[in-house]
C-alpha cells in the first residue's frame, strides 16, 4: 500500500496527540504505582526514584484485613454467575422471540427497550430485596445484574439467531430431537460467536459496575473491586502511591480481556448499538 | 419441504416453547418491572421503608422548589447535551481519521478505545488528581507553558464541564468505533460519483458522508444522551456533586437523598429522571429515525 507524505505527517501528529491525551494518563497511573509515598505526594510525571511496586501491591492487598482479596473473589463470583445466567436466559428469549411471531412480540420488544432506557428505581428495589431476604447478598447482586443486563444480551442474540436458517430446527425435530434439545444441542452451539461477544462485553461491564454494588451490596465482607477503590479513596488520601496501585490492579483484568478479545468487544458494542 | 413439514405440524408450536421466556421474565419482572411500578406509588409518599404515608405530589413540588434540586435537574440536561454533542463531533472526526490512509491505525484505534473498558471510578480518581488546581499535572504543564490553568473541579462554573470532559475522554472510543462501522458501510460508488461531479473534500463530507452515516449518528446520540442523563459514578468519584451543588445531577441527588434517609424524595428523583428520559429521548430517537427515512 502506498503511503503519501501527508498521511505519514498526519499519522505522526495523530500518534503524538493521542499519546498525550490517552496514553499519558495511563503512564501516570503506572509511574505513581512504582513510587514511594513521599515521591508520589508530589503527583508529578517523574521517573520513580526506586522500585516500590511490590511493596505497594502488598500494602494495598493487605489493607483492611485483606479486603482486596475478598473483593476480587466477590467480583469474580458475581461476574461469572451473572454472565452464565445472562447467556442462558437471553439466548432462550432471543431464540423464541426471533422464531415465533405472536401478538406478544410487540410487548416484549417494548419491555426490552424500556429495560435499556429506564433508570432502575433504587429504593423500591432495595425494599423489595429486603423483603426477599436478598439485600446485601451475592445472590441478590447476581440476580440484579441479570435483570439489568438482559435487554442488551437479548438484542445481541435475537439479531444473530435471525441469521440461522429455520430449516435447521426442523431437521433436528425430524431426527427426533425434543424442543429442549433443539435449542440446547443444535442452536446454542451455533450461537458461539455471539456468545463470546456477550461474555466479553457483559463481564467487563459487570466487573466495572460501581453504582449497583454501592446500593445493593453494602458491608465490608461484600466489597467488590470497584468499591475497594472508592473505600480506599479516603483512606489513601495521603498515600497516592497506594491509591494508584489500587487503580492499576483493577485495570489489569479489563486490559487482559482487551488484549485477547479486542475484536469481539468492538463487534459486540457496535452491533448491539446499531441494531438497538 | 411442505411434505416433510406436514407431519411435524402438531409439534410445531412446542418447537419454540413459550416457557423459554419464563426464567428471563421472572427475574426481569420481579427485580426490574415491579420496583419501577412501585416507584410510581412510593414517590408520592413519605417513606421509611417500614411504613409509607401518602403525601400526594409534595416530593415533586419539593423537587421543583428547592434551588439545589432544580440545579441538579438543569445540570443533568447540560451534562447529557455536552457529552453527547462532543462525542458525536470528536467521535466522527476520529473515525474519519481512522478510516483514512493513515499510519499506525491499529495503535490509534486501540489507544482511543481502551478507556471505554477501564473502571469509571479509577478514571475519575486519576483525573481528579490530574486536574488539581495547583498540584495537578494539567495545570503544572499549562504553567510551564506560561498559561494559568483554571480550577477545573473547584470552580463552581467549571466543575460540571470538567467532569463532562472526562466522560468524553472515557466514552469517545465507543462513539468512534460505532462511526467506523457506519463509515465503512457507505458504498464507494457514492464517493466515485461525487468525484466525477468534481466535489471538494468538504462537499464530500457534508453531502455524502454525513447524511449516509446518519444511523451511526442516531446511535451515538441516543446511547450517549441516555448515558449522560443517567450518569452517576463519574460525578460521584470526581466531585460528589460539589463544589456546593454545582455539579449535582439527578442521579447524584437520588443517592444523596437515599443516604439521608429521604426515601420518598429519592424515589421521586427516580421518577423525575425516568420522565426526563422519556420526554427527551423518545422524541429524539423518533426525530433521528424519521429523518433517516426521508433520505
Amino acid at each position: 500500500m502506498k503511503r503519501s507524505r501527508a498521511s505519514i505527517i498526519g499519522g505522526s501528529a495523530a500518534i503524538a496527540a493521542t499519546f498525550v491525551v490517552f496514553v499519558i494518563p495511563f503512564l501516570f497511573i503506572i509511574l505513581m504505582a512504582f513510587k514511594d509515598r513521599q515521591q508520589s505526594a508530589l503527583r508529578d510525571f517523574s521517573w520513580p526514584t526506586g522500585f516500590h511496586l511490590w511493596d505497594n501491591v502488598f500494602e494495598v492487598v493487605r489493607t483492611r484485613n485483606w479486603m482486596m482479596i475478598t473483593a476480587f473473589v466477590n467480583s469474580s463470583i458475581i461476574t461469572v454467575a451473572s454472565v452464565t445466567l445472562l447467556i442462558v436466559f437471553a439466548a432462550m428469549v432471543g431464540f423464541v422471540l426471533a422464531r415465533r411471531k405472536t401478538r406478544f412480540n410487540g410487548l416484549i420488544e417494548f419491555l426490552i427497550l424500556a429495560g435499556l432506557m429506564i433508570p432502575p428505581a433504587v429504593v423500591p428495589t432495595i425494599w423489595l430485596l429486603q423483603g426477599l431476604k436478598l439485600f446485601g447478598t451475592l445472590h441478590g447482586m447476581i440476580l440484579i445484574q441479570v435483570a439489568y443486563n438482559l435487554p442488551f444480551s437479548i438484542i445481541l442474540y435475537r439479531a444473530f439467531i435471525a441469521t440461522i436458517p429455520r430449516e435447521l430446527d426442523e431437521a433436528a425435530v425430524i431426527d427426533g430431537a425434543r424442543p429442549f434439545d433443539v435449542f440446547f444441542r443444535v442452536v446454542l452451539p451455533l450461537l458461539w460467536p455471539v456468545t463470546v461477544t456477550n461474555i466479553v462485553v457483559q463481564s467487563v461491564g459487570i466487573f466495572n459496575d460501581f453504582t449497583n454494588p454501592l446500593y445493593y451490596l453494602p458491608g465490608n465482607q461484600n466489597a467488590t473491586v470497584q468499591l475497594t477503590l472508592y473505600n480506599f479513596q479516603s483512606q489513601f488520601s495521603t498515600a497516592y502511591n497506594l491509591l494508584f496501585t489500587n487503580i492499576l490492579l483493577i485495570t489489569i483484568p479489563p486490559l487482559i480481556v482487551f488484549m485477547f478479545f479486542n475484536r469481539q468487544i468492538v463487534a459486540g458494542m457496535t452491533a448491539g448499538a446499531v441494531k438497538g | 419441504m411442505t411434505a416433510v413439514a406436514a407431519p411435524a405440524l402438531p409439534k410445531r408450536r412446542s418447537l419454540y416453547p413459550g416457557w423459554f421466556y419464563a426464567p428471563a421474565a421472572a427475574v426481569y419482572s420481579v427485580l426490574f418491572l415491579a420496583p419501577t411500578l412501585a416507584s410510581l406509588y412510593f414517590s408520592l409518599t413519605r417513606w421509611t421503608l417500614f411504613d409509607a404515608t401518602f403525601i400526594g405530589f409534595d416530593n415533586f413540588a419539593q423537587f421543583f422548589r428547592e434551588p439545589f434540586l432544580v440545579q441538579g435537574l438543569v445540570n443533568t440536561v447540560i451534562y447529557a447535551v455536552v457529552t453527547s454533542g462532543l462525542k458525536v463531533v470528536v467521535g466522527m472526526l476520529l473515525a474519519l481519521m481512522l478510516t483514512s490512509e493513515i499510519i499506525a491505525r491499529g495503535y490509534l484505534r486501540s489507544v482511543i478505545f481502551f478507556p471505554v473498558l477501564v473502571s469509571t471510578v479509577g478514571v475519575g480518581i486519576t483525573f481528579t488528581v490530574l486536574m488539581h488546581p495547583t498540584q495537578g499535572m494539567i495545570n503544572q504543564t499549562l504553567a510551564f507553558l506560561g498559561m494559568a490553568g483554571p480550577g477545573w473541579l473547584v470552580d463552581p462554573r467549571l466543575a460540571l464541564f470538567s467532569v463532562a470532559l472526562v466522560d468524553v475522554w472515557k466514552g469517545v472510543g465507543l462513539a468512534t468505533v460505532i462511526y467506523i462501522a457506519g463509515l465503512v458501510a457507505i458504498p464507494r460508488d457514492y464517493y466515485e460519483a461525487a468525484r466525477i461531479d468534481g466535489a471538494t473534500k468538504l462537499q464530500n463530507f457534508f453531502y455524502v458522508t454525513l447524511p449516509l452515516s446518519r444511523p451511526a449518528t442516531a446511535t451515538v446520540i441516543t446511547l450517549s444522551f441516555i448515558g449522560g442523563l443517567r450518569t452517576f459514578d463519574l460525578i460521584w468519584a470526581m466531585t460528589k456533586g460539589g463544589p456546593g451543588f454545582a455539579s449535582d445531577t439527578i442521579a447524584s441527588v437520588i443517592y444523596k437523598q437515599y443516604q439521608a434517609g429521604f426515601y420518598g424524595l429519592s424515589t421521586a428523583g427516580n421518577v423525575v429522571l425516568f420522565i426526563l428520559i422519556a420526554v427527551l429521548v423518545v422524541p429524539l430517537t423518533m426525530f433521528l429515525n424519521r429523518k433517516q427515512g426521508h433520505e
